[in-house]
């Protein structure tokens, strides 16, 4: 177990500099540059260069690479160029709606996915079946951006049930914040929550054709109790893996979804400090996706090892 | 008499023709005595196993004739009351040791299932008689096997499992299906011993279902020799395999492997 554990921190290391390589390498190949948004475009090349010595972009794309990793590692993550604030200070306010977020959607896709998986599967190829099939193949198909506008459209436009745009914080009550941030979380667990019952009902249906199922009957058990006792467990094994990836996925889900109920989250952030090439914002929120994906795929793999037996001490 | 099956049919109609996988059988097993099936794969001999355990879908065949339990007939029953049976006076052991027994699950919690199902027993009791089950399957250290996984043992140990867990809630009648037919020689011999072991000192009813006609001589008292969902032949053991009365009988004796030595030598490694 030791072993697996430094393993996935190594990997972990790993990732995280790929990753952050990766990004200061492709934002030397796009067009653009941050003294542009800074300076204005009717700068003089002296004041560009002299910003540029002054930002270290002026350095060969290496030793720049290095110095943010030492800077990184010491806990500095830099300056903002458009903001002029350290990026841990912007980011700390826009963490909490992209966590919110995430953790919600999670939430609602195991509520969701679950019960109606198990259901579809018990009582395959009856009306609750064909009707979910349907749904889901509805759900599954369309983009989480258009989910988004559409629950905006019903609940927001049609219902009243919140404001469009009017986004509530959590300072101004729980309740309303959470209230707010259902809608979101909505838009972006739809989608997933319809995949992952397709695959918890065909799961089950596999293992519902077992021997130890047979074996099972033989005892005595109800088709229940075969359902909770035995089926579910053994089932359950691909479904967590395949949540722990979708819960990595949410995060990138949850930025587009920002745009759509105007969140003032990561995913705003990311996407305004790409366009103004605010370079020390991206790096920072790159890291932090990358660690959250990592993560989630390391907790797939331990529950994974928890849930199945034969995988124990590998 | 413990179970009469009487013109017992079962016709598949999956296909545009009708299969009868079971034509017209009638056979009876007694109090504590072992009778076992004899037949070719696709001779219709599990599939009686199966009909008898309620394990086959209704919807899928139509069953007709009678299958008497201590005179109750098990096919006109409805599921809810043929559970009460399944586990408790019938049980089952099935061909296949590898893939039986729930991946997932303790070897004691499926040992002692037929107990939770059929049982008021307290957790510590259904312990205790799990552990007494698998004593009596001849297994080693039933306690430290307890809290094993089905991963961990060998094909032979989890078909003593398969057993254990059949002989929990002391049945009138164990049906074998195959038991042995995918373990080695040696092993296959400790189990058809231990299986007569188990009718001794219990008085369990066997129904042994296989395709070795040498391996049920030694077990059984009476047999059944099957093909094609029919019977051909049945009468005691001995005399079936001594002087066999149908062509379709002499020729199973004919196939089985003697112990006549081999020509040639065994080459040095």
């Amino acid at each position: 177990m030791l072993k697996t554990i430094c393993k996935r921190l190594g990997l972990l290391v790993l990732t995280l500099l790929l990753v952050t390589a990766l990004a200061f390498f492709a934002f030397s190949i796009i067009p653009g540059d941050p003294t542009d948004t800074i300076l204005g475009l009717e700068a003089t090349e002296q004041q560009v260069a002299a910003l540029r010595a002054e930002l270290g972009l002026d350095l060969p794309l290496p030793v720049r690479y290095f110095r943010w990793l030492g800077d990184f590692l010491r806990g500095d993550l830099g300056v903002s160029y458009n903001f002029d604030i350290p990026v841990t200070d912007l980011l700390a306010g826009r963490i909490a709606p992209t966590f919110t977020l995430t953790l919600m959607a999670a939430v609602l896709i195991v509520l969701f996915s679950i019960p109606l998986g198990l259901l579809a599967a018990r009582y395959e190829g009856g009306w609750i079946d064909r009707i979910l099939t349907v749904i889901n193949q509805i759900a599954m198909s369309v983009p989480n951006f258009v989910m988004g506008i559409s629950l905006v459209f019903l609940f927001g436009l049609v219902l009243h049930w919140f404001q469009p745009g009017g986004y509530v914080s959590p300072e101004s009550g729980l309740g309303s914040y959470l209230w707010f941030m259902l809608f979101p979380s909505l838009a972006v667990a739809l989608p997933k929550s319809a995949m992952t019952i397709k695959m918890l009902r065909g799961s089950v249906l596999t293992e519902l054709t077992a021997d130890y199922i047979r074996t099972a009957y033989s005892k005595g058990n109800s088709r229940a109790s075969a359902l909770w006792r035995h089926v579910l467990r053994n089932a359950m094994i691909p479904v967590v893996t395949f949540l722990a990836t979708t819960i990595a996925e949410l995060v990138a889900g949850s930025i587009v979804v920002e745009q759509v109920f105007a969140i003032p989250g990561l995913g705003q952030m990311l996407i305004s400090s790409i366009s103004n090439r605010d370079y020390p914002v991206v790096q920072a929120i790159i890291v932090l996706v990358a660690f959250v994906v990592v993560l989630c795929n390391f907790l797939a793999d331990a529950l994974y090892r928890v849930m199945d037996p034969r995988l124990k001490g590998r | 008499m413990l179970l009469d099956i009487q013109n017992l049919s079962v016709v598949f109609h999956d296909q545009d023709a009708p299969f009868s996988a079971v034509k017209d059988v009638s056979l009876q097993v007694d109090k504590g005595e072992i009778v076992g099936i004899v037949g070719e794969s696709g001779s219709g001999k599990s599939m009686i196993a199966h009909t008898i355990m309620g394990l086959i879908q209704r919807s899928a065949c139509k069953i007709s004739g009678k299958v008497l339990f201590d005179g109750t007939d098990l096919l006109t029953m409805d599921r809810e009351t043929l559970r009460t049976y399944q586990g408790d006076e019938l049980s089952i052991v099935f061909q296949e040791p590898m893939t039986s027994l729930n991946p997932t699950m303790k070897i004691g919690k499926q040992v002692e299932e037929s107990l939770r199902i059929h049982t008021d027993l307290s957790r510590e009791a259904r312990r205790a008689r799990a552990l007494e089950a698998m004593e009596l399957a001849e297994l080693d250290d039933p306690a430290s096997l307890y809290d094993k996984y089905p991963h961990e043992l060998s094909g032979g140990m989890r078909q003593r499992v398969m057993i254990a867990s059949a002989l929990v809630q002391r049945p009138q009648l164990l049906i074998a299906d195959e038991p042995t037919t995918a373990l080695d020689v040696t092993i296959q011999a400790e189990i058809l011993k231990t299986l007569k072991e188990i009718n001794r000192k219990e008085g369990t009813a066997i129904l042994f279902i296989s395709h070795d006609l040498g391996v049920v001589r030694h077990l059984c008292q009476r047999v059944v020799v099957m093909q094609k969902g029919q019977i051909v032949e049945q009468g005691p053991a001995d005399q079936v395999f001594f002087d066999p009365r149908e062509d379709y009988t002499k020729r199973l004796i004919a196939a089985r492997p003697t112990r006549r030595k081999l020509k040639g030598s065994v080459p040095h490694v």
